[in-house]
């Protein structure tokens, strides 16, 4: 079954500018339906109002972290079952444990370009 | 006895300065239990009693070397001007590389509305060159990362130093008032300034006029 394109996708990132290359290359990739958070407690409150189906969220920020976040996600019955991806410049084998161990959908590296990003979300939504 | 009376002034020294500042002194201080110990040498002296002597003639000499060293390097400088300086360095590279991402996300942005009129051939061309600026606007994240790691390292460094200047007292900021031989950006001329302190152009422009 294809992917719907319309589903909302929240980006999490306390950098401006890198919620705004996420949110042109989701455009690019057809995904117009994106709102964007600057730290993990700003997204949880999203999610409480809004439904989301794809959660795109750095790890690095402050003062609740992306790890904190996928954590408070996943133990939310409304929303557990949100497919995360986890973006960060942190590529120790530890931290892509920890964010596993935590239920992360999938990781990506930065830098990181469009091509990696689709396939991430590929991996996660299904083909598009 | 000589060595006994020594003992006994000792304790007595040591007992006023921990009940005056605790169990930590300053390195000033040490000195000055030295020099007060060595006063109290005095009468028949054994062979004991003047290794010991020695051996706090050269402790002293030793720690009076070490604070004229270290006020040589100037660590109060070190706190109060260059770890600022540095920080406020680096932050100014974290805005400049901001402002130079967004102005870049902005054209890329603009060139990407203007691909709707082109043919779907070149229009699809057009995108994925615009992915790769996209993609490479990604630096500007990490090196923000980056350079906020140094930045905390610069404050670690910076506490130290004080707590370095704390011990060693009142001397390291005479050591300080030696003439200064830092080279600066006035010295150099090459260095962009910080925002807050650089002209723009129509200032340079008007002061250039200014001397017609």
């Amino acid at each position: 079954m294809a992917v719907d394109k319309n589903i909302n996708v929240l980006i999490v990132d306390d950098y401006k500018t890198m919620l705004r290359i996420v949110r042109n290359l989701l455009k690019q990739l057809g995904f117009n339906n994106v709102d964007e958070a600057t730290d993990g407690s700003m997204a949880l409150q999203m999610l409480r109002v809004e439904n989301y189906g794809l959660i795109i969220s750095d790890w690095n920020m402050e003062p609740m972290t992306g790890l904190q976040l996928l954590r408070e996600v996943r133990a939310d019955a409304k929303v557990k079952d949100t497919p995360f991806i986890m973006v960060t410049a942190e590529s120790k084998s530890e931290n892509v444990i920890a964010a596993k161990e935590a239920g992360v959908s999938n990781y990506i590296v930065k830098p990181f370009n469009a091509e990696t990003l689709k396939t991430k979300m590929v991996s996660v939504l299904g083909d598009f | 006895m000589a060595a006994k009376g020594i003992d006994s002034d000792l304790a007595l020294r040591l007992d006023a300065i921990r009940r005056e500042h605790g169990d930590t002194v300053k390195v000033d201080m040490v000195g000055e239990v030295v020099r007060s110990l060595l006063e109290t040498v005095t009468g028949d002296i054994s062979a004991g009693d003047l290794k010991l002597y020695h051996e706090l003639e050269s402790l002293s000499s030793y720690i009076q070397s070490a604070k004229a060293e270290i006020a040589q390097l100037r660590p109060d400088e070190i706190r109060s001007d260059f770890i600022p300086s540095a920080t406020d360095e680096l932050d100014a590279i974290v805005g400049s590389t901001e402002a130079a991402t967004n102005n870049i996300l902005d054209a890329a942005e603009h060139l990407e509305n203007l691909g709707t009129m082109l043919d779907p051939e070149l229009a699809e061309r057009l995108t994925e060159i615009i992915a790769t600026i996209y993609e490479s606007c990604n630096f500007q994240d990490l090196t923000g990362q980056r350079i906020t790691k140094v930045v905390k390292v610069l404050k670690v460094i910076e506490e130290r130093v004080d707590t370095l200047v704390k011990v060693f007292g009142a001397n390291i900021d005479e050591g300080s008032k030696a003439p200064k031989e830092i080279v600066t950006d006035d010295d150099l001329l090459n260095g962009p300034q910080l925002p807050d302190t650089a002209k723009d152009q129509a200032e340079i422009d008007r002061l250039m006029a200014s001397f017609d």
